[in-house]
């Protein structure tokens, strides 16, 4: 499917052009949506309407995985992706694309948490939005990684893009921690607790919360796929433009040498 | 010559280059200031709402303003590629950002102070605790100025950078917002008590972000 004949190839690093083995991503395809679908049952169906909540609640069963895949897996894969990229040792294209591509799965994810946070709190606070320091650090972090897949998507030599992008990574995980902190102050000193009544917070236990562990794994898979496909998408977009010029230099330049060789 | 030594001297070519061209001062500072007046057509000033909000909106103002100066101190360095004679001439990186950082720190000061006297005239805010304001304004500043140009030098060169860099740097920035404010708040309010831990929060911002900068800013510059 590669049209590259004559000319090397731009990017150095052909050494891994798929993520996971076909195998390995059919199965998690596969596991993906039925982890999906039991989600769906479980959440839905047999799992209890919560006793202050309602049906509201069920919303949690894919705002908490959502949150914990996006905040701790993907932008934790995505600096270590770029710590690997940085360091000479191990730097390889791989990982400047395993880090676009985890970012990317992660701000959906975020977005999703943040959707799906602001639909639970109507019923529930009685607010779509309310500035609570977990919802404040979370709507931070998902504009820092906005900012961050923006630098990516500007074009440019594909090893000082790598190296830029890495050390773009970095200075906003480094932040991280800083946004956490200083919103949680924040909002502590300023407001002590008027819309996290304990009582909305209960303890959940038996199949709520084996609903929540099944959501947990089913978007965990569902992440590894999502950044699978990411992935071979970055493989594929890298020597597009290259290819297409070529193509049609190709085509262009076809029909005349068929002249030529008429002509003789 | 020492790294301190280089650093001053790209410090004072880039202010240098500002006292010459008064573009900080005849366009950012102006800036700032019609940011401050908008600020009271949108917060009625009858309604006794500026006084009280003051460190937040003078803050905002601020980081505008830092925005275009920081714009401002890459896109000399595009000029008559002014970027590949510094770096030929042999400075360290972490030299040209430690310069470059305290250039857009001393602009960002006499902004601060400007933009402060406009507020407090305009928003008839009671100074107290200025000692506190001091320190925090220092801190933030040294933190926004290291940021904003590690930032600007990652931007620079890139196709798109003017809308890039304010996507890029607010986010990562909102601490400093924060604790800036908030330290402000409570040194108007006569509390410094409460404005030390968030003038600590900012003080480990400007260090880890100046540090960050030494390390990377070489590579990059290298690179843009």
């Amino acid at each position: 499917m590669e049209v590259t004949g004559e000319r090397p190839e731009r990017s150095p690093d052909r050494s891994r052009d798929e993520l996971l083995g076909r195998t390995t991503r059919r199965v998690v395809a596969v596991a993906s949506i039925v982890s999906l679908i039991v989600l769906a049952v479980f959440g839905l169906w047999v799992a209890p309407p919560d006793a202050v909540q309602g049906d509201a609640q069920r919303i949690m069963y894919l705002h908490v995985p959502a949150a914990w895949i996006a905040l701790y897996v993907a932008f934790g894969v995505t600096a270590l992706a770029s710590a690997l990229y940085l360091w000479k040792r191990t730097r390889s294209m791989v990982w400047d694309r395993l880090a676009g591509a985890s970012a990317e799965v992660g701000v959906v994810f975020t977005a999703l948490t943040l959707v799906l946070g602001s639909l639970w709190g109507r019923p529930v606070w009685g607010v779509w939005w309310a500035w609570d320091a977990r919802l404040v650090t979370t709507a931070v972090l998902f504009f820092l990684y906005l900012g961050y897949l923006a630098l990516r998507r500007i074009p440019g030599d594909p090893d000082s893009c790598a190296k830029r992008n890495a050390i773009a990574a970095l200075i906003a995980f480094v932040d991280v921690p800083i946004v956490h902190f200083s919103v949680d102050w924040w909002r502590t000193l300023h407001q002590k607790a008027t819309v996290f009544n304990p009582a909305l917070n209960p303890h959940i236990h038996g199949v709520m919360a084996l609903t929540l562990w099944i959501g947990v794994l089913a978007f965990s898979i569902s992440y590894v796929y999502l950044l699978d496909r990411r992935y071979r998408l970055a493989v594929l977009d890298e020597g597009r433009e290259e290819r297409e010029i070529e193509q049609a230099i190709a085509e262009r330049t076809r029909p005349r040498q068929t002249a030529k060789v008429g002509a003789s | 010559m020492s790294v301190w030594g280089e650093a001053r001297m790209v410090a004072a070519k880039d202010l240098r280059i500002e006292l010459r061209s008064r573009v900080a001062l005849a366009q950012i500072l102006p800036f700032g200031l019609i940011v401050i007046l908008l600020f009271a057509f949108a917060l009625d000033p009858d309604r006794g709402l500026l006084p009280r909000v003051a460190p937040g909106l003078f803050w905002v103002a601020v980081l505008l303003a830092a925005l275009l100066a920081l714009g401002r101190s890459f896109s000399i360095e595009q000029q008559w590629n002014a970027r590949d004679g510094l770096r030929i001439a042999g400075l360290d990186g972490g030299a040209i950002f430690l310069g470059k950082a305290a250039a857009i720190a001393t602009e960002l000061f006499v902004l601060e102070v400007v933009l402060g006297a406009g507020v407090v005239l305009l928003y008839d805010v009671s100074v107290h605790g200025l000692g506190i304001l001091l320190l925090s304004a220092v801190a933030a500043t040294i933190g926004l100025a290291a940021t904003g140009t590690l930032y600007g030098v990652l931007a620079a060169g890139l196709r798109l950078r003017e809308t890039l860099l304010p996507l890029l740097l607010l986010p990562v920035v909102a601490p400093v917002m924060l604790g800036a404010t908030r330290a402000f708040e409570d040194g108007l309010q006569g509390s410094p008590g409460d404005a030390w831990p968030w003038i600590a929060l900012l003080a480990i911002f400007a260090v880890l972000y100046t540090a960050i900068g030494v390390l990377a800013f070489g590579s990059l510059w290298e690179e843009a």
